[in-house]
């Protein structure tokens, strides 16, 4: 038995030694293959007393799977050696760019209304659109400002004919909306306005704005004032104050406008307010009663409030741009910052 | 609209409050207040002194040293000064050692000011410095008696002649003010003046408000002896009065109303102008006087201009008037335009005796229009635009006729003419407390809301709010519901959400479409462009587009702001190349740009009713990809869009601007849906632009009337059976389409070809010969039910290929 005992050591010995796989297989093939051996040994059992067999034949047994197991050890190390150094191989440069196709961008503006349209639809607001080329009885005469009023004048209006023009503010969609005759109303009306402007750092004539409209039974102002806090508050963020300052507007009495406190500096005054601490973000009031009664509203039933924001205000405010002229140059470097 | 401090503490004297809480409060109450300058916030240790004795520098010819008395009591500092004009004995502004000035004397004011410190002077000690008006912030306009090259010589002047040496300089020059600066809304007619902004703020700080007493002035004259006046045109002039004064001495006016008029901008000239501009200011009435003795006839006659009348106004300018116009005339001639200005031909001069004030109030539309077609935009033009009070108009002349009184500039002739034939009377407007509450949200009980009222010089009385006339504004309930709540504090009103029933938000159907669109383009690497809704009728030549292009057939805008913004556009191209030229001139690379915008389409021209206004997608890209990149995304976008069969491309596109071989229109069920190009060269060179430029145009309008008949979409079982596939090489005329052989391939493929997929195109002349091109699809056939044998399959197959070769085609070998 000595004999068995030197081929497992001798086995054990050259399997250590080993230095890759195939010279594994090698060992495997001369211990254990058909002409190995410790098949050798098992066929010299026949030489051997009947009742000594079965204990010499358990000996080559143990002995073959002492080796075997060694030789799997030996394997998987060699094997985990190569995948290592496989794997060691195949290290890439993971800070190259992706190679998905770029996304493109939306227009700052397009990003503001998206979120302004998501917030005012939250709270049941229809959106819809109107006319940019306009009569003059919806862009003035249906809102209270009567042909020669001073008011405008203010609005610097690009005329087509004298009945036809470029709409100078989206309230215009407020009568249309409101010539449906489908009452409650709950309404914003985002969309392109005109004003005879010379383009500069802070104008531009064509711009945008969002008009929002709230004609039911018992609106107050202070329905209002509650409304447009919230909508502050959402596009703003929860810490946003507003203010509201007495102001005029020809088809709204009480008029305001509405300032929210500086989201930059949260009010304590920077460059973006003037050191305001506040930032004038819109117009606002209670629909005056002679705009009802134009488009067959009963006022004495029916109240209501109409505010407008101009749109482009938000997107400079919001993203702090500085010019104007930005928004409308469409050099992708500047649109895809957004 | 300017007001000092000082000026409306006359009207308010208890008001006790700093700028800023000042300007917050006004703010608050509805005067908007936009911001607010202290004269004095860069002065300090400014007093009177005066100059004891003027002796040489030693070694400075132009420097002199001078022993400042700085008190009463005979102190004395030594200053060096350049200053020529100084003399002993003068007064002077003397800035103490620490002191503050505004700025220098040659260059005006500086940020933040200047700090004095005693130094030295060529070698000679200097504790100080005499100031001239400039280093105390001002000027000569403002301070005409201040001297122009030099220190400001107090003493020159009579009223600062016994000032008390050591006293403040600031004080006496009464630059211890504030001017605030407004923004009055156009409704606030009243406000434009003194007086009124007075009454909005002795309401805002509860204060008592004491406007003028206005005495009765004249002597036993009757001006009805000097002037007569008619108004032939009384639509136009609903009050003229006139008074007259004679023996008119012209000076300087008296320091405080110099002061009052500096403060708010004004520059004193002399009496008679400063008590017109002074009571314009107080009373928000424009005045005006005329040299009695170059009136004609002793008569004003108030009628229209005739037309082609010509007139010089008193800045010397000739116009040509029409009959629309108002003017004053005299028993022979014009002798100013109604409300804007006078004619130099009866201006008042340093030799005037006699003159004749007006005080009128005018019609403001049309005071607005003569201006607007004179060119002319007067301070009394702004004022009578707004539309004035009549019953101001007489207190304006009774205010000023007691200025000259009290100045001594005249003796005022008894009586005033006074033509006002329909007497302007207040009005009764509706008041109801509850009502106002349930407007406002508010609780507000209505003796609160009454004493907010009566603040206003509004009475209240048996449910009505009598509105007197200098408040035109207030008409209804509503107006009333305001001023109420101005007082109360529009934040103190309560923040709710409107209580009615529920209702549904979205976005409207075109909206929807819009958003579809934009995000699409932006998944395939668009960036989204916005350019304007007019443009120049030069990019139709740029464009390269026909004379008889009904493109060309575009709304013109009656007043634009030049030729380059002048046409109301029928497509966006214009704008996108311009886009995409700033793109390539800043040498970005890859760019693709898309741009959602309305196209205008007038039904006729001129307009006589809205245009019709299309929604249109328009991408532009050049740099990586070609024109069937922009093909594939055109595709993308129609199939997001919702119209999810095939669309078909024909180049019977006849846009000019495009590539005469390499455009496309595309249609959906026979539908002009699209059309995707290259841009023509030449229109590129138009543009300025050196690379191929590829441009696409969906006309969303289009697609969302075709969605009205499209199916929904309907799910279809995942295939069963394996599909048989078979590739097919062909060789053809170049002349022949894709479209044109896959729509052979479809025809005859019968219903088991279910996919025609194009995966070569080949052009050799060595190998297929001069004009011939290869294409090579792969076709796919299925059956739902079964698996499809190859007999089945070929039979297809057979039929396809005698299909192709009837147009030419053979197969490659």
């Amino acid at each position: 038995m000595n004999n068995l005992d030197n081929i497992i050591k001798g086995a054990i010995e050259s399997i250590k030694n080993s230095k890759d796989v195939n010279s594994l297989n090698d060992i495997k093939v001369k211990y254990l293959g058909k002409k190995g051996e410790l098949t050798s040994v098992l066929k010299s059992m026949k030489d051997l007393p009947a009742e000594e067999r079965p204990k010499v034949g358990q000996l080559v047994n143990e002995a073959r799977k002492q080796i075997q197991i060694t030789l799997d050890e030996k394997k998987q190390s060699f094997e985990n050696a190569m995948m290592e150094a496989k794997l060691e191989s195949e290290t890439i440069d993971v800070t190259l760019p992706g190679k998905a196709l770029k996304q493109g961008h939306l227009h700052p503006n397009t990003s503001t209304l998206r979120e302004v349209e998501n917030i005012f639809i939250g709270m049941g607001y229809k959106v819809v659109g109107g006319p940019e080329v306009e009569y003059d009885y919806y862009n003035f005469e249906a809102l209270n400002i009567p042909a020669d009023h001073p008011a405008k004048d203010e609005q610097d209006t690009f005329y087509i004919t004298k009945d036809i023009l470029l709409r100078t503010q989206t309230s215009s969609v407020q009568v249309h909306e409101m010539e449906k005759g489908k009452l409650p109303i709950r309404m914003i009306s985002p969309g392109r306005v005109f004003r005879s402007d010379e383009v500069d750092a802070t104008h531009s004539p064509t711009f945008h704005q969002i008009e929002g409209l709230v004609i039911d039974k018992g609106i107050t102002f202070a329905d209002l004032k509650g409304t447009l806090q919230e909508f502050a508050k959402r596009l703003f963020g929860e810490e946003t104050k507003v203010k509201f300052r007495p102001h005029h507007f020809q088809f709204t009495e009480p008029s305001a406008e509405m300032d929210v406190s500086c989201f930059k500096c949260k009010g304590k005054g920077c460059r973006f307010c003037k050191g305001e601490g506040w930032i004038e973000i819109l117009g606002c009031g209670v629909v005056h009663p002679h705009v009802l009664e134009m488009s067959g509203i009963d006022p004495d039933v029916y109240t209501g409030f109409a505010f407008g924001v101009g749109l482009e205000r938000i997107s400079l405010f919001k993203y702090e741009i500085d010019d104007m002229r930005l928004l409308y140059e469409n050099d992708t470097r500047f649109l895809k910052q957004f | 609209m300017n007001t000092s401090f000082s000026w409306i503490k006359d009207y308010v004297p208890e008001l006790n409050v700093t700028a800023q809480e000042y300007m917050d409060a006004m703010t608050l109450s509805g005067t908007k207040c936009e911001g607010y300058k202290a004269f004095d916030a860069n002065l300090d240790k400014i007093i009177v002194g005066k100059i004891n004795k003027i002796e040489k520098h030693p070694d400075a010819d132009k420097l002199v040293v001078c022993q400042v008395q700085i008190d009463e009591e005979g102190t004395e500092v030594q200053i060096v000064t350049g200053a020529p004009n100084v003399k002993e004995q003068d007064k002077v502004p003397v800035v103490l050692d620490g002191g503050r000035v505004d700025g220098t004397h040659a260059e005006g004011a500086k940020e933040g000011g200047i700090k004095i410190k005693k130094g030295k002077l060529r070698g000679v000690e200097s504790f100080g410095m005499m100031c001239s008006i400039e280093e105390l912030g001002s000027d000569t306009n403002m301070y005409p008696d201040a001297s122009s090259d030099g220190i400001y010589i107090l003493s020159d002047n009579p009223e600062f002649k016994d000032a008390l040496i050591g006293s403040d300089a600031i004080e006496l020059l009464g630059l211890h003010d504030v001017s605030f600066e407004y923004e009055v809304t156009s409704n606030r007619v009243d406000c434009f003046a003194m007086t009124g902004i007075a009454r909005e703020v002795a309401a805002t700080f509860d204060l008592e408000l004491k406007l003028p007493e206005v005495k009765e002035t004249g002597n036993d004259e009757d001006v009805n002896d000097y002037i007569s006046v008619e108004v032939k045109d009384q639509d136009l002039c609903p009050r003229y009065t006139a008074r007259v004064v004679k023996d008119i001495k012209i000076a300087p006016s008296p320091q405080w109303m110099q002061r009052r008029l500096a403060s708010v901008g004004i520059r004193p000239i002399n009496n008679l102008v400063d008590i017109t501009n002074f009571v314009m200011e107080e009373y928000g009435q424009p005045m005006h006087a005329y040299d009695l003795d170059t009136i004609a006839d002793r008569k004003i006659v108030v009628k229209r201009a005739e037309n082609g009348e010509k007139f010089v106004t008193l800045d010397g300018i000739e116009h040509d008037l029409d009959d629309s116009m108002l003017m004053i005339c005299d028993g022979e001639k014009s002798i100013g335009i109604a409300g804007i200005m006078g004619g130099e031909n009866s201006m008042i001069t340093d030799n005037v005796k006699t003159m004749l004030f007006e005080a009128a109030t005018f019609d403001g539309t049309n005071i607005r229009r003569t201006g607007k077609k004179l060119g002319m935009r007067t301070d009394a033009q702004a004022k009578f635009e707004k539309g004035l009070d009549p019953n101001n108009a007489i207190e304006a002349m009774n205010r000023a006729c007691q200025l000259i009184e009290e100045l001594g500039a005249g003796t005022v002739v008894g009586g005033v003419s006074d033509f006002y034939p329909v007497k302007k009377e207040g009005i009764d407007v509706e008041f109801n407390a509850d009502k106002i509450n349930a407007l406002l949200g508010t609780d507000i009980p209505e003796e609160q809301q009454i004493k907010y009222l009566e603040k206003l010089d509004l009475v209240v009385k048996d449910g009505k709010v009598h509105v007197p006339t200098f408040r035109q504004d207030l008409l209804r309930l509503c107006d009333i519901a305001e001023e109420v709540a101005r007082f109360y504090g529009y934040d103190k009103i309560p923040m709710t959400l409107p209580k009615g029933a529920a209702t549904a938000g979205g976005l409207s159907e075109n909206m929807i479409l819009e958003q579809i669109a934009a995000d699409t383009c932006v998944s395939y690497g668009f960036c989204e462009a916005m350019t304007f809704s007019f443009e120049s009728p030069k990019v139709y030549d740029k464009l390269m587009l026909k004379s008889d292009d009904p493109m060309r057939e575009s709304i013109r805008i009656s007043n634009p702001l030049g030729e380059d913004y002048s046409v109301m556009r029928r497509s966006a191209v214009g704008g996108m190349l311009t886009s995409l030229a700033t793109n390539i001139n800043r040498r970005n690379k890859d760019v693709r740009l898309f741009e959602l915008a309305n196209v205008y389409i007038p039904h006729a021209l001129p307009l006589t009713e809205r245009p019709e206004e299309r929604m249109q997608l328009t991408m532009g890209m050049y740099g990586e990809g070609d024109f069937y990149t922009l093909k594939g995304v055109t595709d993308e976008v129609i199939k997001a869009l919702g119209l999810k069969g095939k669309c078909v491309y024909n180049n019977d596109c006849t846009l000019d601007y495009l590539h005469p071989g390499r455009k496309a229109n595309v249609y959906y069920k026979d539908e002009f849906v699209a059309y995707v190009g290259e841009v023509h060269p030449m229109v590129l060179k138009n543009f300025e632009i050196d690379e191929r430029v590829y441009i696409a145009m969906v006309d969303i309008t289009a697609v969302q009337k075709l969605l009205e008949t499209e199916d929904t979409i309907r799910y279809e079982g995942i295939p069963k059976f394996p599909a048989s596939t078979r590739d097919i090489s062909m060789v053809m005329n170049k002349t022949i389409t894709a479209g044109e052989v896959e729509q052979i391939i479809i025809k005859n493929g019968g219903k088991n070809l279910v996919n025609v997929e194009l995966f070569d195109v080949f052009e050799s002349e060595k190998v297929l010969g001069a004009g011939f091109k290869s294409l090579a699809y792969n076709l796919k056939f299925m059956a739902s039910d079964r698996t499809l044998t190859d007999e089945e399959v070929n039979a297809s197959m057979d039929k396809i290929l005698k299909g192709i070769e009837q147009i030419g085609v053979t197969l490659r070998k």
